[in-house]
């Protein structure tokens, strides 16, 4: 393919003519990049830390997500199995792999069954561990990586996010700082994780009939527990 | 994919006489709108991030050389692999050589405009691959054959009794006294079909909503949740994307995401919004072990530097096809390509030509809708005006239309007789029109087969505005 690549940018080139200081130029393109300045932010996501997993909640609700809250990591367990009888649900559930979900005493508090690892496709119930929230829109912030596989806030039909307040975040761009501080290397962009995932809902689809309906392909229902400590 | 423009007349009228599509169509018009109405009051800097959408992109396509080869750097760095495409043939070519290495049978895949473009799946086919579509409304055209007739909402034209026909002839395994009369219960059969191949698939194609210079990832949006089983589950992960996807940063694309649902559904962000860079890590548990990124021009690069380079900022969200009297009177497969609308009306000309979609450009009022609820404020009335312009220049405009236009050019000419000719026209239609307006006249019928005319009242614009003059310096004067 390399007749694609340089016919292609050869004629990129061709149509948008030769550079031209301040409009066009390869060190316009790598200044910018290199900036990766935050654009307008919505002044909703701008408030005082205090506020934010209020605005936090009041925007995930919006969109059929339910969140509760929590005083520790110990008070999981107990937290998940009230979700989970109260909605009749199934009482085996599959962790991520992540310290915060594994530490807690699951058989002496609660009677469900409990393992981790990636989701097997069979799983009705996943617990997961977020990075970040964003007050803004209500939205999680999920990456890949061992203490937290991917396929967990997809397959499973129930879905249980652990999040702390401290990573409530007012906007998009706090947690991109956030990832590109743990991942920059000096000079350099960041990696990111294989997938950063986004998530402000449970699943749905309109497609037939511009009927609303919720659990399309991933989870029906997205639980969210802020941990207050 | 095979294109019907040259048929639009026939088939909108064909669309005109569909009941079950006239009655999708209603719902539409209804929906869409209302909500992106709701989203935007809810943002007070709705507007201004629609600037700076526009801005991001306007550079991006000044540069759009420079961005694509650092995007792939980028991904090269991250373990993944670029691969530039010149057209469909190219692109087909390139996925199919990466699923038979990969030794793959089946291809989930997540709905893509680009795959739609290529026509991906017939391809697949045709060479012993089975494509799967993941998306709801995808899965259900790819099984009754048809192309999508929405950008957002691919089966939006079909009732529920039409799916539910669909999944009782297609699936062949489904038990005759099973009752699939409610969405849900449609749904739920998809998805466990669905759930199936999504384990099954050994290659995930997805599309792009954007690619990022700074990274080196793809961007993914959905509701459902499709695109991410599709990428996360199988062992190769190809994203196909045309070049003008790129943006330079993650603010950069998290700008265009805060106008992208608002402007598409009315939602304040897509359910899932997935960022892939690169495969998998030595130490993930999941997620695929290759990552390809197909860069398809199939048309773009002749489009930059020209009139049109505008329609290149387009992130098919669907406000104007949701907008639109046309659209939302015919539906999407009138316009007998893959896309519709006014975008599609501007872009099909551009990507398989103007004698092939020459009735595209005259299929608009030019209302100006849709330049109104653009997020990325593309001046679609104007670039359909262009493309009327160059049927003219190349006349590709129907004769009868020469001749009236160049008639009247010729009147215009002579003030005089224009003067004349415009005030005998108004008073004979005025003396007919004594109601008010014609539901018939000659050479006229096919504005007053759907709707009246109105009868002129008072003179000619020429003589109001005469009249207007006059009256105005006698009142001057009167008042000096």
């Amino acid at each position: 393919m390399k007749m694609g690549r340089e016919h292609i940018l050869n004629k990129i080139n061709e149509q948008l003519g030769s550079d031209e200081p301040g409009r066009r130029g390869e060190s316009i393109a790598r200044m910018r990049i290199q900036a990766h300045d935050n654009n307008l932010m919505p002044g909703r996501g701008c408030i005082n830390e205090g506020s934010l997993d209020d605005l936090f909640s009041v925007e995930a609700e919006r969109v059929t997500t339910t969140v509760a809250h929590v005083d520790n990591m110990d008070a999981i367990p107990v937290a998940v199995a009230d979700y989970l009888s109260a909605r009749n649900l199934p009482s085996a559930v599959r962790l991520a792999p992540h310290p915060d979900l594994l530490e807690p005493d699951w058989e002496a508090d609660t009677l469900l069954s409990v393992s981790s690892g990636i989701a097997d496709g069979e799983d009705e119930v996943s617990v997961t561990r977020a990075l970040a929230g964003v007050a803004e829109t209500g939205t999680l912030v999920m990456v890949s990586g061992p203490e937290t596989p991917t396929t967990l806030n997809f397959l499973p039909l129930n879905n249980i996010v652990v999040v702390r307040r401290s990573e409530i975040k007012g906007t998009y761009e706090e947690v991109w700082a956030e990832i590109r501080s743990r991942t920059e290397s000096g000079m350099g962009t960041p990696t990111l994780p294989r997938t950063v995932n986004w998530i402000t809902g449970p699943s749905r689809s309109a497609d037939i009939e511009q009927t609303l309906l919720l659990g399309a392909h991933g989870p029906q229902r997205l639980h969210i527990l802020i941990v207050d400590d | 994919m095979e294109s019907t423009s040259r048929q639009f007349k026939d088939n909108a009228r064909t669309a005109l006489r569909d009941e079950n599509l006239q009655g999708a169509l209603k719902r539409l018009a209804s929906g869409f709108p209302e909500r992106r109405l709701e989203a935007a009051a809810r943002l007070p800097e709705f507007e201004a991030l629609r600037d700076q959408a526009r801005g991001i992109k306007n550079h991006v396509l000044d540069n759009l050389d420079y961005y694509l080869e650092a995007f792939e750097d980028r991904v090269i760095e991250s373990g993944g692999k670029v691969h530039w495409c010149d057209d469909a043939q190219a692109a087909r070519q390139t996925i199919l050589d990466i699923c038979r290495k990969t030794g793959a049978r089946t291809v989930t895949k997540s709905k893509s405009m680009i795959g739609e473009e290529i026509a991906i799946n017939d391809f697949l086919e045709e060479n012993g691959i089975e494509p799967v579509e993941t998306d709801l409304g995808e899965y259900i055209i790819q099984l009754r054959r048809e192309p999508p007739s929405h950008i957002i909402a691919p089966a939006i034209h079909l009732s529920k009794d039409q799916v539910e026909a669909t999944f009782r002839e297609k699936h062949q395994d489904l038990p005759a006294d099973r009752v699939l009369e409610e969405p849900r219960s449609l749904l739920e059969e998809a998805r466990g079909k669905l759930r199936e191949k999504f384990i099954a698939a050994d290659v995930g194609l997805t599309g792009a909503n954007m690619l990022i210079a700074e990274t080196g990832s793809n961007v993914l949006v959905t509701n459902e949740g499709n695109a991410d089983l599709t990428y996360s589950l199988p062992r190769v992960h190809i994203v196909i994307a045309s070049l003008e996807k790129v943006v330079p940063t993650l603010e950069d694309a998290t700008t265009i995401l805060r106008v992208l649902a608002r402007s598409a559904t009315g939602q304040e962000m897509s359910v899932y919004t997935t960022f892939c860079t690169g495969p998998r890590r030595p130490e993930d548990l999941d997620g695929p072990d290759e990552y390809h990124v197909i860069l398809l021009d199939n048309g773009r690069t002749e489009l930059l530097g020209s009139e049109f380079q505008e329609m290149l900022r387009c992130i098919r969200c669907g406000a104007c096809l949701n907008h639109c009297p046309i659209y939302r009177s015919v539906g999407g497969h009138a316009y007998g390509w893959v896309y519709s609308g006014p975008m599609g009306a501007v872009l099909i000309p551009g990507l398989i030509g103007l004698g092939e979609a020459h009735h595209l450009p005259n299929a608009s009022t030019l209302c100006g809708r849709c330049e109104y609820v653009c997020p990325m404020r593309i001046p679609l009335p104007k670039l359909l005006r262009s493309w009327r312009q160059r049927q003219f220049e190349r006349r590709q405009t129907s004769n009868v239309s020469r001749w009236a236009l160049n008639l009247w050019a010729w009147f215009a000419r002579q003030p005089a007789l224009y003067r004349l000719l415009t005030r005998t026209a108004v008073s004979v239609l005025a003396m007919f029109g004594q109601s008010g307006r014609f539901n018939a006249l000659p050479l006229a019928g096919g504005w007053t087969q759907s709707r009246d005319l109105a009868a002129p009242q008072g003179g000619s614009f020429v003589k109001q505005w005469a009249d207007k003059q006059f009256f105005d310096q006698v009142n001057n004067s009167n008042s000096g």
